[in-house]
């Protein structure tokens, strides 16, 4: 479990952390998701010791490591751009920790060469890591940092400098290796996809503070305000609140006693089928529908239709 | 278009370097080996050659350990009178050699303000004193941009995986910057064997005693008039500072 406890952090004027209280449960995947500039990179680096709190306590297995160096606080770190040791093969990467403590060299080769395997480079051992994709690159930083068996593996936008593909394939590598190694992380992301997809919690920051922690399902359907649930996906503007737009039912008449709107333009995103409509008032709000919905309803632009909230999430606006 | 750039580049560096330096190698072999060397081994230029070699095995080591720790300071540093500490640096390019020389006098000479503590006139200490001045901005100026351009994280990275502030220098960052030190460490030998002004003003030019390779050469041209004795000592300088940089280039090829 990593604790942190009223911790703020200021840079000159700007204020980083604002008494930010987080717990992380052991053996968890947690994302810490939020705009950038929000903190969130500064709460892990803080973390992970690479920076100083100006005050506030952080513990690590119940173990106060606020003053401890990086060095010892027992954490693997992933950069965003990898920090690969350039002048380094990928063995020798992977091995540093290990020789830093002097581990016996069969050791240490046996280990590296599980490692490999585990993340998927054992033929690339003796490259450089310019030699390597940027995705290879991000697992060679993975397995460095497993290397020395951490408490906590802390992952800064780990994914972040890669195209959208690789992005989604290591997503769910890093998910399948967490089941296997149950590792306690923590993840720091922009991307609430990202943070939806393998995290079992969420913490979603914005402006120095944490603004609701729990799992996506909850957070998604629960957003404590406006921000969380902007944050985590589509808002629509209707009747005084905040909904969903896949909340959105569209009646082809007013029966089910739901608002007039007309139809300004209907877009095929594949499954998703996206409705622009406009109120008689002229605030204009839009609606997700499937494609069975929308093929029933056989929208076209002009249309006169019938709006009302179906359930979900609602939040005064 | 392409050839006129090309050409006209040529021509500068050739009339202004390549013509005139290949002229002193062309007078110096022009009797052959044997008289050039013959001209290297009078007991005047071996001292010389000496001299100027201990000279540089002082300050090299001395300018790139103050190198390593002034480009570290300031690029990782964060410190009050960085800005100064970076317009220091730059005097020693900013000083004529000739001023350096007297400033050394002034403040270590008989009559200075430490009065003879040393003795600095005349002698290697005083030498290697208006040497390492002249020569102390190469290796930071080479490694300080590099330290910036590698950034922080493969350091970061290094003390997350437990290595030490010392053993990331070692392992880390030294690697890293390997290339900006060797260029300064070639900068630093070339300028050391060819210095004049400050060395002119602080030794004198004793020939055996106090006279470096490039205070020879001057000597022999202007006082003795023997111009084919000038030569031969040049070569054999150009010939020290070609040397170095090869030994650099193999030594980074050897550990790339």
């Amino acid at each position: 479990m990593i604790t942190v406890s009223h911790v703020t952090k200021r840079f000159g004027d700007f204020v980083a952390l604002d008494d930010v209280s987080l717990e992380i449960p052991d053996g968890s995947l947690t994302a810490l998701l939020g705009p950038s500039g929000s903190g969130k990179s500064t709460l892990l680096r803080i973390i992970g010791g690479l920076e100083t709190a100006d005050s506030g306590t952080v513990e690590i297995h119940g173990d106060d490591v606020t003053s401890v160096p990086p060095q010892k606080r027992g954490i693997g770190f992933v950069f965003q751009h990898y920090a690969a040791f350039k002048h380094m093969t990928v063995r020798d990467n992977v091995a540093f920790g290990l020789k830093i403590r002097k581990t016996p060299k069969d050791r240490v080769d046996s280990r590296v060469d599980e490692l490999l395997t585990i993340v998927g480079l054992a033929g690339f051992a003796m490259r450089y890591p310019q030699q390597l994709s940027g995705g290879q690159r991000q697992r060679m930083a993975l397995a460095r940092a497993l290397a020395v068996e951490p408490k906590v593996l802390l992952l800064d936008e780990p994914f972040g400098a890669l195209d959208a593909k690789v992005r989604a394939e290591l997503r769910e590598w890093l998910r399948r290796l967490h089941d296997e190694v149950h590792v306690t992380t923590l993840l720091v992301t922009h991307d609430q996809e990202e943070a939806m997809s393998i995290a079992d919690n969420i913490a979603v920051m914005d402006n120095a503070h944490i603004e609701q922690v729990g799992g996506p399902r909850e957070l998604y359907d629960r957003p404590a305000n406006q921000f969380v649930m902007g944050f985590l996906g589509p808002v629509a503007r209707f009747d005084r609140s905040l909904v969903r737009p896949h909340d959105i039912a569209i009646d082809p008449g007013p029966d089910g006693g739901g608002r007039e709107a007309q139809v300004r333009r209907v877009s095929y995103l594949g499954f998703e089928v996206r409705v622009e409509l406009v109120l008689p008032e002229g605030e204009p709000v839009f609606a997700q529908l499937t494609r069975t919905e929308a093929e029933q309803l056989d929208l076209a632009t002009g249309d006169i239709v019938w709006l009302r909230t179906a359930g979900g999430t609602a939040l005064a606006a | 278009m392409k050839y006129v750039l090309r050409y006209s580049a040529l021509a500068y560096l050739g009339a202004l370097v390549l013509v005139p330096l290949g002229m002193i190698l062309y007078r110096t072999f022009e009797h052959g080996f044997a008289a050039f060397w013959e001209s290297i081994s009078t007991p005047a230029a071996v001292s010389a050659l000496t001299l100027s070699l201990i000279i540089v095995a002082i300050v090299v080591p001395l300018n790139v350990v103050f190198g390593l720790v002034t480009a570290l300071a300031l690029a990782r540093g964060d410190f009050r009178g960085k800005g100064l500490l970076q317009a220091v640096v730059d005097l020693p390019f900013a000083v004529s050699p000739v001023i350096v020389g007297v400033a050394l006098i002034l403040f270590w000479g008989s009559g200075g303000w430490l009065n003879d503590a040393v003795p600095v006139i005349f002698s290697l200490p005083g030498m290697v004193l208006a040497t390492t001045f002249v020569t102390l901005p190469f290796v930071v100026r080479e490694v300080e941009p590099v330290l910036h351009e590698i950034g922080t994280e493969q350091e970061e990275a290094a003390a997350t995986l437990g290595a030490s502030k010392w053993q990331t220098f070692w392992r880390i960052t030294l690697p890293a910057i390997r290339v900006g030190v060797s260029y300064g460490v070639v900068l630093t030998v070339a300028r050391a064997l060819g210095e004049f002004g400050a060395l002119t003003v602080v030794a004198g030019g004793v020939p055996g005693e106090s006279q470096t390779l490039t205070l020879l050469v001057h000597a022999r041209y202007i006082d003795d008039h023997n111009a084919f004795g000038a030569y031969s000592a040049s070569t054999l300088l150009m010939f020290l500072a070609v040397l170095t940089l090869f030994v650099m280039t193999a030594l980074q090829r050897r550990r790339a």
